[in-house]
């Protein structure tokens, strides 16, 4: 799960790390009175920034044609201009695939003079099995990139998880950052902080990108996280109720958050032959076969490892729902559940729904002779099919004619 | 003769009682399989249908039983917990089944594990299977999930981090008369116990090992790992395949661990470490038994 950036602040902002100064408005109204304060308080400059869960805002554009989805102001009237321009509208990124996202908040903070972009992630490192500590001084940079081109400007700290950060390892990386005197004391603190966030919420992934030196108002330079990421490990959201009511369920498409009600991991793509599958790395080879044989999958669909009636009813609900879907491969290794009961779940679906596009079925396993009859005598057009192959094949033809 | 178990290994079950850890103990004595011990804290001194003692705890189910190995059923809030026990009393094998383990309970579980002699497989597994001598490889060794039946004693050993598409592996092979010496699960996590290379290690030691499959997916760089160990290191043919190459960057596919993330972790890095390792690359997941097989 992913949560807004004015979430992930507030998350930051309890275990030590500074933040800017701001506030989440839902109105143009509310932005301005926000920057108000801000410039009453002596700032010069006022940021207003779209809460979407995907980056590249700033660069983004509106379908309404306004452009930029972070703004930066000099006064309260502008603030509310571009409030304006952002809520109420979709914004569409170089993250967010053609649709774009609705923006429905916006956070508006006081912007600092910023001396100095760094780059800090804590991540797992699946190699270790330990977390790691990655930093950078290419900040404000997309960090892939920095990687594929400058490997040498990325600096990575292990940190053993039952010790948890120590503060020499911040002070390290602190000082392999480039910076010295208060700052270097200053960002082991929070980098300590930023790697308790990551811990104790059971994150996936914090990045503060960019991590910067800003010049404070008392003319000291200070550093300060000025963006923020936050993805949560979503099996221990049990543990983390307060985290779990940080959901924006419009954040995520609506088929895949209907799928989630019937224990499916359904994910939309953008093909035309929907796939329901049984555990998920005969999902993704079933989608790949699927191409393979010239066809395009229209979605990821794991069932479970034990599929009941109810579940391939309701997964062939969600599946029909994407308008895309012209054709629909099931492919079922029942290794311990009983073939017949996933034949009479399809055939119950088929009739439930008055499906009218191309079915091939694959079944395979335990009393599958008996599944087979099933689908056979039910006077349903269904494609039978012998091996994974074979189904693909099968339902790449009868798409293609239609 | 096959790696990790065999048709003697003596073996018990932690969380024996719950609907799902009893299913399949069940199956597993169907199977032959010498299932000793249950341990669920609590029901120490009942028995599990009329035959397996139940015991409070690892240790005390250990001693009794004579069991060197464990099949872990319990909830995930409960599993690292349950790891641990098996860890600390000693059993020289653990196959965790249990989906849904928080990572940093994993993090945690392997950190505790450093120095220890104890093996993990799992979590987020469907077990481990050696087939045994009869009908349908009944007289083997079954710790998990897996169907027994689609098994046939032999020679190749079979690895993976899914399930069903172990399987369909299996099931391939088995068809055309082809036997497995050991079908191992690994799991679909991003930290698991044991990695595709240490099973690839332990099969290219099994002088009863032929020949192997190796199944990947896309997430992390295992099977690059692996690949490079045979590359220098492998006697014995190997086939692989590679799950998601249609997936979409950036979104987790069921599976925990299987994400292309930064740009890494891509099915098509995975297939050219692979052909780069010698290893015959399976077109399609329908292939991999007969990929193998044309090597052999």
């Amino acid at each position: 799960m992913n949560v807004h950036e004015f979430q992930a602040k507030q998350l930051l902002s309890k275990y030590g790390v500074a933040v800017p100064p701001g506030e989440v408005c839902d109105s143009p109204e509310s932005a301005k009175r926000v920057g108000d304060q801000f410039f009453n308080k002596g700032a010069s400059m006022v940021v207003v920034k779209s809460q979407i869960h995907a980056g590249g805002r700033g660069k983004g554009t509106f379908k309404s044609g306004f452009r930029g989805g972070v703004k930066l102001c000099k006064s309260a009237d502008e603030v509310f201009e571009n409030a304006r321009g952002m809520l109420g509208n979709v914004l569409v990124t170089k993250q967010t695939g053609p649709e774009g996202r609705l923006v429905s908040k916006v956070l508006v903070e006081m912007a600092r003079e910023i001396q100095k972009e760094l780059y800090v992630a804590v991540l797992l490192d699946r190699t270790i099995s330990r977390p790691i500590l990655m930093a950078s001084t290419e900040g404000g940079m997309d960090i892939e990139e920095v990687a594929a081109k400058t490997p040498e400007k990325i600096v990575k700290e292990a940190i053993d998880p039952a010790l948890g950060m120590m503060p020499y390892q911040a002070r390290k990386v602190a000082a392999a950052l480039g910076l010295k005197g208060d700052l270097l004391n200053q960002a082991a603190k929070l980098l300590q902080g930023i790697y308790r966030t990551w811990w104790e919420c059971d994150a996936t992934l914090v990045e503060i990108n960019p991590f910067c030196v800003v010049l404070s108002n008392d003319g000291k330079a200070a550093l300060l996280a000025v963006d923020a990421k936050l993805s949560l490990d979503d099996n221990a959201l049990y543990r983390h109720p307060d985290l779990q009511a940080m959901r924006d369920l419009a954040e995520e498409a609506p088929l895949e958050t209907a799928a989630s009600k019937f224990n499916l991991n359904y994910i939309k793509l953008d093909g035309t032959i929907a796939c329901l599958v049984n555990g998920a790395g005969l999902a993704m080879a079933t989608m790949d076969i699927i191409q393979h044989f010239g066809g395009r999958p229209a979605n990821f669909l794991d069932v479970g490892g034990g599929a009941s009636q109810e579940q391939v009813a309701a997964a062939f609900q969600i599946i029909l729902q994407d308008p895309n879907v012209k054709g629909i491969l099931v492919n079922i290794f029942g290794g311990i559940m009983d073939c017949d009961v996933i034949a009479k779940g399809i055939v119950a679906a088929v009739k439930q729904t008055g499906l009218q596009l191309p079915l091939v079925v694959r079944l395979e396993g335990n009393n599958v002779a008996a599944g087979k009859k099933t689908l056979a005598d039910s006077d349903l057009t269904i494609i039978g099919a012998d091996s994974m192959a074979d189904a693909a094949q099968k339902v790449v033809h009868a798409v293609a004619k239609g | 003769m096959s790696i990790l178990i065999n048709p003697q290994t003596r073996i018990l079950v932690q969380g024996i009682t719950g609907s799902f850890g009893a299913r399949h103990t069940q199956l597993s004595l169907a199977y032959g399989t010498q299932v000793v011990a249950g341990v669920t804290p609590g029901k120490g001194g009942q028995l599990f249908e009329n035959k397996v003692p139940i015991f409070d705890t690892v240790a005390e189910a250990m001693k009794q039983s004579g069991a060197t190995a464990s099949a872990i059923f319990v909830p995930p809030a409960f599993a690292a917990d349950a790891i641990l026990e098996g860890v600390d009393a000693g059993l020289e094998l653990v196959v965790c089944i249990t989906e849904g383990i928080p990572v940093n309970d994993m993090v945690k579980v392997k950190r505790a594990m450093q120095g220890s002699k104890t093996r993990l497989i799992g979590p987020n597994c469907p077990g481990i299977v050696t087939p045994g001598p009869d009908k349908d490889s009944f007289g083997g060794c079954r710790i998990g999930i897996s169907p027994g039946y689609i098994h046939r004693r032999g020679h190749i050993g079979v690895v993976s981090r899914s399930g069903t598409l172990t399987y369909e592996a299996v099931w391939q092979l088995t068809c055309r008369g082809v036997g497995q010496s050991t079908c191992v699960g690994i799991g679909g996590d991003p930290v698991n116990g044991t990695s595709h290379l240490d099973t690839i290690k332990l099969f290219e030691a099994d002088p009863d090992t032929h020949g192997m499959i190796l199944i990947g997916e896309i997430g992390g760089s295992a099977e690059e790992e692996a690949a490079d160990w045979i590359k220098r290191n492998g006697s014995k043919p190997v086939a692989g395949f590679i799950a998601g190459a249609t997936a979409p960057p950036g979104r987790r596919m069921g599976h925990a661990g299987a994400i292309v993330s930064g740009g890494k972790g891509t099915a098509a890095a995975k297939i050219d470490a692979f052909r780069d390792a010698g290893i015959g690359v399976a077109a399609t997941p329908s292939e991999m038994a007969e990929t193998l097989l044309k090597m052999m």
